[in-house]
């Protein structure tokens, strides 16, 4: 019954086509993601020398690789690959974003002025080029790539969080808190955190987005998941050489970052032109 | 003897040279008793009250004097301490009911947070009798419906009486209201100052009514202290200084309200 009113009201809230357009595709996207965890058609590393350069049939409908894998499974593993990359590098940015913009935000003062110099100085770099320097300390890895974006996409979060947390901060509502005796975690989790959620939903999305270009950018260029592990942005790099033999091998993993990246663009939009 | 102020000033410390806003001011507010605070903007009647209530910034402002409540020193005892009367013993009701609710939260649950935050011990069951006791209190219509209600779906006058439940769900004994009708349209103001009259009957909560209409403050206070520039100008019974005024400025003021001719 409660799920049930929850459904209602959130699709009250959120229509349009933008938005269900986005919810489709993020919901195809994701389901292709889970059940790339437990089954592809095709073993993503398993090579055939026969089906070299295969074109798109039945057996195979993206056609096979210079190794003669199927391309299907290993763009589903690599779907996969960079939602886990993705979601993960979000998480730790929205996190840490969270707990540095509202204490920046809420708090100010001296600390706030420290704090937001040294984001100034992360945000002057972008984003991709800090992850670099991160993966050059920590050495080339999927493990090493999350935690590089993540740090990167801290700044970006810490900025947006701090913002609203200073524009709330001065509502009655939160004086009003104040006057009842909460204390600040209280006022910060339980008063302010709910009214900054459909600008911070909405950033999310986007900073998914740029994570999923940057992942798809960093293993383009060889420092993300390793071969041979399949990776939207590596397949890409890969398919290069033979873009004139078989087209297929690029056109397949270039689709899926443009869908996946467009899907999450449709969301965002359809989330911040509704609240 | 519930509140006494004795020579509170507050100067301000973000210019060069220190402003004071409030000189030197001396009151007493008794067990159930109304007192209004009245004056022009910028005569401090504001910044007492919120010193009183600890809202001041302690930074940018020096506080001089004592504030008792209850034998506590509120400008002297740790702010854990203060916390601890804020939202139990002394409530506060804000100028605009409009933004004063937090839109994201249900009203139920906000007219529960003072009791939330001060009786951990009380279950959710008796938190939520009390919060609807109270809303009945402030004569809405259907409690029930409201405590389930965001704040968006209420009008203004209904949301300033959400926040007198809220500001009375813990039976405070001191209210403060600092222009809580000023917002509201006439007939609003009306009910609000019968209701706020009836509360003081029903708990025998003391008040401190802030406004700058002559004529409410007539209506609602038992005495009056009248305030120019940070320092009280008159003090006294409300009848003895709505009838024989003995300074000039409270002479002007009184002249002052409009008088309706039919």
């Amino acid at each position: 019954m409660k799920i049930k009113s929850f459904v209602k009201r959130f699709f009250k809230k959120y229509h349009g086509f933008n938005f269900v357009c986005g919810l489709v595709i993020c919901g195809i996207i994701f389901l292709a993601a889970f059940i790339a965890v437990f089954h592809t058609p095709y073993g993503s590393t398993e090579m055939n020398a026969s089906l070299k350069f295969a074109s798109p049939s039945f057996a195979h409908i993206f056609g096979c690789d210079n190794y003669g894998r199927d391309i299907f499974s290993r763009v589903l593993e690599g779907i996969r690959n960079t939602f886990f990359i993705a979601l993960t590098t979000v998480f730790i940015g929205t996190f840490a974003g969270i707990v540095i913009g509202a204490g920046c935000g809420y708090y100010g003062g001296r600390l706030d002025h420290v704090l937001m110099r040294v984001n100034d100085a992360l945000f002057a770099f972008p984003s991709v080029l800090l992850a670099l320097v991160i993966i050059s300390l920590l050495g080339p890895s999927s493990f090493n790539v999350t935690i590089a974006l993540g740090i990167a996409f801290i700044p970006s979060f810490a900025r947006i969080v701090r913002s609203e947390y200073k524009k709330q901060a001065a509502l009655d509502y939160v004086q009003s808190a104040k006057l009842m005796g909460a204390g600040d975690l209280r006022i910060i989790f339980v008063h302010i955190l709910p009214n900054i959620l459909p600008v911070l939903m909405s950033s999310v999305m986007i900073g998914f987005n740029n994570a999923v270009l940057a992942e798809a950018g960093l293993s383009y260029l060889g420092i993300g998941v390793q071969p041979p592990n399949a990776s939207l942005g590596r397949m890409l790099s890969e398919a290069q050489s033979y873009i004139f033999t078989a087209p297929w091998y690029a056109l397949f993993p270039g689709l899926m970052i443009i869908i996946m990246v467009l899907g999450f663009s449709l969301l965002s939009e359809g989330i911040s032109e509704n609240s | 003897m519930l509140l006494e102020v004795k020579d509170l000033t507050i100067e301000f410390h973000d210019h060069d040279s220190p402003e004071k806003v409030v000189k030197d001011v001396d009151f007493s507010l008794d067990k159930g008793e109304i007192l209004g605070i009245v004056g022009e903007s910028g005569s401090g009647k504001s910044m007492t009250a919120m010193a009183i209530a600890g809202l001041l910034p302690r930074k940018k402002l020096k506080t001089f004097g004592s504030i008792f409540f209850e034998r506590k020193d509120l400008l002297k005892i740790p702010r854990s301490e203060l916390r601890g009367l804020q939202g139990d013993e002394i409530s506060v009701i804000f100028q605009e009911p409009m933004t004063a609710l937090n839109p994201t939260m249900k009203i139920g649950k906000q007219v529960e947070e003072s009791l939330f935050i001060h009786h951990k011990d009380m279950s959710d069951g008796d938190r939520k009798k009390v919060a609807l006791k109270w809303l009945e209190n402030v004569e809405m219509d259907d409690p029930a419906r409201v405590y389930d209600a965001y704040p968006h779906e209420l009008s203004g006058g209904m949301r300033q009486r959400v926040m007198i439940a809220a500001a009375m769900v813990s039976e405070p004994k001191l209210l403060i209201a600092d222009e809580p009708t000023t917002a509201l349209d006439v007939t609003v103001q009306a009910e609000i100052i019968k209701l706020l009259l009836k509360i003081n009957e029903l708990s025998k909560v003391a008040v401190l009514f802030i406004s700058h209409d002559l004529s409410l403050i007539r209506q609602i206070s038992h005495n009056v202290m009248v305030m120019q520039n940070g320092v009280i100008v008159e003090k006294g019974d409300t009848d003895m200084i709505f009838e024989s005024p003995k300074e000039e400025y409270t002479k002007r003021l009184i002249a002052a309200i409009p008088e309706v001719r039919l």
